[in-house]
């Protein structure tokens, strides 16, 4: 569908005239950051605009660098030495915050505008009583008594849903799990009673289904408390879960402005086109509908192109009108409440599908490779205290694994931290010796055998990529030389120049430039040094390799580009995959099977079919419900587990799962360990639940399937 | 609006050329420029190693030769030069001596700083990277030289093997390796969790290919600047050997030796042959620290 109804462009005047009896509890106008380097100034945020209505949620959604948390800081107006306001104001209840006095804005901070940042732990002071800390706040913004602020605290605690508040005010922050942290982070905040709640990637640091519960609590404060609230997140699908409005920025602007129906939609702007189809939602699969990455990378600051910042990544650029000057905002058909960056968001058929979409040929699994049986791996902790070695406890981080992966397969292993997907890896590379049980790749038993025993042709058979980016490659040595090593330890080539060649060959498989195997690793972004890591496990032409969350550290329009290469090289050299991971969108989207683990043990496993469908594991069920997908077409039927992930030097006696399962039968569950039901040939569960209440289960996930929502009439632009 | 930086760039970036390592290393001593503090220690300890290098053409006088006993600075000397610095109670030309002595100074503070760099290096690294009963062995150790009043041990060694230059060397490495050794280990043990150790380890390398080629060179930063902070504290440890009368063999010039020797002529009327050296030995280690300090601020900037 193309529209051909003209765009009207408004003056910025006319848009904030927009009468409204309410004065906005934030409200940004043409607000521009800067910061300044030993380069110069770096205009971190330009043209920012933002009202926020009281009882309101409004969403920040970019990659990292765009500006978000920078919008924050500047609200809180803690810049920093190097960083300054340059330019439009911040109006917080009417009043510019930009002239008040330091004393007044010490006031607002704290009691009237809020912040909960990611890391729960570099909020709270690890040396103060949780107790200590929350009255602090009343005590230091109000006139009230020491016990009453305790008494409001301990109130608070029970109403961000803490259980046993008395407890936890008596504890230091490290003796509460994360998940708890940050519910006395949020407490905090909520404790002078804000007219506005800065949340900086609250759950970023958190488990998905810890996630899942906080973010429940967040909509509850909106909708109870009606604290208006700004959400800063990379995650659209939490963005959807918990905004009314949203603001997609790139590069230190904000392209996209509007209702979250609106923006989820109808999306106007290329960038957010790009950003909603490189996630992987259910629906997207890697042979019939794979992910479209954004090409290119995000501009450095102080390179942004003239005119349209997303013009050098964008399909539909026109030279002569994206880059000549700059781009405005404009209202999308004439509707005041959402508005796009885009010269040419009238034009374009939105509606077509993202182009240059190849489906690729399912691949046929070969033999099997790794076959991995009752694998365990304990470790013994000793407390020892100051005089006598006090008892040994056992912690089972690997716990009676068995599971097999073929030629060509991808096995996702799913799991939250603590399942000892970690460990596993560790024993399967050889760094850890397995307690029992036996690993074999092809006829090799490796169980018991560390990676210098084996032979270099075994190493280099089986070999991993890691999760970090920043830390994947050695700062000090050039690219080229480190997988130059790789291809000499392996004894793939021994000559010199043929490494050489090898190495330029690899970054080409990559799709690197060749000159990069000059570059030093803090010259390259992010998803480049990914890159070079896979090219690193793929020198000595592997079997198997195991995958680390290679993804879940890059930015979302990257993430999609890695995703796929990783796909392609598998398919090029038919090599197993084990991929590990927390994010079922992606494990849905490419894995071949599934094996979900909780605390060191297998709790499901089946192909990815079986285990996206019921019957579920309670884990899995909850697991499903947990992630966040960014997409209004999927309803999800909601559990949110109570209670946190126990110590793994403590687990149930049972069912590892028993202490926060739904389904739990007291009696069975905590007592004795789950049996294996098997659903069907491959479709295993560890549950004492009968396989008919399995079976009658219904499904975490819905797709509305109608493919789009039906052309809405266009609201006609006011007469011009 | 705001204008946005009118960079035009929409050609892919060029990729830079990568700089040589010789170049790097001078971009990196010219971001020293950005600290005055750094900039002036450097300043000092170059102009000294400037002065060593030089020595032959500096010193107008064999440091060694008595000439005119007791004269002040800016004397005229017999052969019609000047005593800029004057001489001493032997009559021996201070300028020269104190050249020819920071040129002792200078080579014997960083070969034992540098000789206490290669054990406390190893030493560190093995207990960092091997931990268990090697880190326990080697920290005890440490713990026991560490505890050692330095000087003390100083005198110890000097008196047990003599006093010559390679004894002060010994005694160096001996009581500053340990301190050596705690840093590295623990830079060690935060830089062997990177996931690049990990990489290393999953193909097989030996843990001395690890150690020097994976973590060592990332731990550089901070013991550059430790480095600095060492020669200066090696300084000041030859200057006071010298002192006790342990440091190098008269004659030869040695500025801690030359202290002692004229220290009872300063309340005679002469404290500038005490004061002379006095004043060449805290310049120099008042360098180090500057520089030291410049480097961790230039590190720590960006």
């Amino acid at each position: 569908m193309v529209t051909s109804t003209p765009i009207q462009s408004q003056t910025l005047a006319e848009t904030w005239a927009h009468p409204l009896d309410q004065t906005p509890v934030l409200e940004c106008r043409n607000l521009c950051i800067s910061y300044f380097v030993r380069a110069g100034e770096v205009p971190a945020v330009v043209d920012f605009n933002l009202r926020l209505m009281p009882g309101e949620a409004h969403g920040l959604v970019g990659e990292s660098g765009c500006g978000k948390s920078t919008v924050a800081l500047a609200i809180m107006n803690y810049m920093g030495k190097n960083g300054a306001i340059t330019g439009g104001e911040i109006l917080f209840q009417g009043r510019d915050m930009r002239t008040m006095t330091a004393e007044k804005l010490r006031q607002i901070r704290g009691s009237k505008i809020a912040m909960v940042y990611q890391e729960p732990m570099a909020s709270l002071n690890p040396s103060m009583k949780i107790a200590d800390q929350l009255a602090e706040v009343p005590l230091y913004h109000e006139d009230i008594s020491q016990a009453d602020a305790f008494e409001r605290s301990r109130e608070m605690l029970s109403k961000v849903r803490l259980p046993d508040p008395g407890r936890i005010m008596d504890s230091y922050p490290h003796q509460i799990s994360g998940g708890q942290q940050q519910r006395v982070v949020i407490a905090m905040a909520l404790l002078s009673n804000p007219a506005l709640l800065l949340l900086d990637e609250p759950t970023t640091a958190l488990d998905v289904t810890v996630e899942a519960g906080i973010v429940e609590l967040i909509k509850d404060i909106s909708n109870e408390i009606g604290t208006s609230m700004i959400y800063i997140s990379h995650n659209l699908g939490l963005i959807l879960e918990t905004c009314d409005h949203l603001t997609v920025m790139y590069s230190g602007e904000a392209v996209e402005v509007g209702r979250i129906s609106d923006v989820f939609s109808r999306m106007r702007h290329p960038y957010t086109q790009g950003l909603f189809s490189s996630i992987p939602v259910p629906g997207t699969d890697k042979n019939a509908r794979p992910l479209v990455a954004i090409p290119g990378q995000l501009p450095l600051p102080h390179q942004r192109p003239t005119g349209c910042n997303f013009g050098p990544r964008c399909s539909h650029a026109v030279s002569g009108r994206c880059d000549t000057s700059e781009i405005p905002m404009v209202t999308v058909n004439g509707d005041a409440g959402h508005k796009v960056r885009c010269v040419r968001a009238s034009e374009i058929d939105w509606t077509a599908r993202t182009v240059n979409v190849t489906q690729r040929e399912p691949v046929e699994v070969g033999d099997v490779v790794l076959r991995v049986e009752e694998l365990s791996k304990h470790y013994e902790v000793q407390r020892t205290g100051l005089l006598l070695v006090g008892e040994t406890k056992t912690v089972k981080a690997n716990d009676d694994l068995t599971f097999r992966a073929r030629e060509a397969e991808t096995v996702a292993i799913v799991g939250e931290s603590g399942c000892g997907k970690s460990t596993f890896a560790k024993v399967l590379m050889g760094l850890e010796d397995a307690t029992a049980g036996e690993v074999f790749l092809g006829d090799l038993e490796l169980g018991q055998l560390g990676v210098r025993e084996r032979d270099s042709k075994t190493v280099a058979q089986l070999q991993m990529i890691f999760q970090n980016p920043f830390d994947t490659l050695n700062p000090s040595h050039t690219v080229g030389s480190q997988i130059a090593r790789v291809i000499r330890k392996f004894g793939v080539e021994t000559d010199p120049v043929k490494i050489h060649q090898r190495v330029l060959e690899l970054l080409d498989t990559v799709k690197l430039p060749r000159e990069f195997a000059e570059r030093r690793p803090r010259q390259l972004s992010g998803g480049q040094k990914q890159r070079v890591g896979i090219a690193r496990a793929f020198a000595g032409d592997p079997k198997v390799v195991i995958a680390d969350e290679p993804v879940s550290a890059l930015d979302v329009s990257v993430q999609a580009a890695v995703t796929e290469l990783l796909m392609d090289i598998q398919r090029d050299n038919r090599t197993t995959l084990l991929f590990i991971s927390h994010d079922l969108s992606v494990v849905r989207y490419l894995a071949d099977r599934v094996i979900v683990m909780y605390l060191g043990q297998i709790m499901e496993k089946g192909t990815t079919e079986e285990i996206f469908s019921p019957p579920y594991h309670p884990y899995t069920e909850a697991l499903l419900s947990a992630v966040p997908i960014a997409d209004m077409s999927v309803t999800k039927r909601k559990i949110v587990l109570s209670g946190e992930l126990p110590s793994p030097t403590n687990p149930p006696a049972g069912c590892p799962f028993s202490t926060r399962c739904p389904y739990v039968m007291p009696g069975t569950c905590e007592s004795t360990p789950p049996p294996e039901r098997v659903m069907s040939a491959g479709h295993a569960i560890a549950c004492h639940l009968q396989d008919e209440h399995l079976r009658a289960m219904q499904p975490v996930i819905e797709i509305d399937d109608t493919p789009d929502p039906p052309p809405e009439p266009e609201l006609l632009p006011a007469a011009e | 609006m705001v204008d946005i930086t009118p960079t035009r760039t929409t050609t892919p970036e060029p990729i830079a050329r990568p700089p040589s390592t010789v170049r790097r290393w001078l971009e990196s001593i010219a971001l020293l420029r950005e600290s005055w503090v750094g900039s002036i220690g450097a300043v000092i300890v170059l102009g000294f190693a400037l002065m060593a290098v030089l020595a032959p053409l500096i010193a107008p006088y064999d440091p060694n030769l008595p000439m005119v006993p007791f004269a002040f600075p800016l004397s005229a000397a017999p052969d019609g030069g000047v005593f800029w610095l004057g001489t001493d109670h032997l009559g021996r030309d201070m300028l020269s001596r104190i050249v020819w002595g920071g040129q002792r100074v200078l080579i014997y503070a960083t070969v034992a700083t540098m000789a206490a760099y290669v054990v406390g290096v190893l030493m560190g690294l093995m207990a960092g990277y091997f931990r268990g009963w090697t880190d326990e062995i080697i920290t005890f150790i440490a713990n026991v030289i560490l505890s050692f009043p330095v000087m003390v041990l100083y005198v110890l060694i000097i008196a047990k093997f003599g006093a010559s230059g390679a004894n002060i060397v010994l005694a160096v490495v001996f009581a500053s390796s340990p301190g050596i050794m705690r840093i590295v280990r623990s830079l060690t043990l935060d830089i062997a969790t990177r996931e690049y150790v990990i990489a290393a380890q999953t193909r097989g390398e030996s843990s001395w290919y690890i150690m020097l080629w994976e973590i060592l060179p990332n731990a550089r930063g901070p013991l550059i600047v430790d480095f600095c902070l060492r020669m200066g504290y090696t300084t000041i440890t030859i200057g006071a050997l010298g002192f006790l009368g342990l440091g190098l063999p008269p004659p030869d010039p040695d500025w801690g030796g030359m202290i002692t020797e004229t220290r009872s002529f300063v309340l005679a009327g002469f404290p500038h042959m005490a004061i002379i050296p006095a004043v060449a030995v805290s310049l120099l280690v008042l360098g180090f620290n500057m520089l030291a300090d410049g480097l961790r601020e230039v590190a720590l900037r960006d």
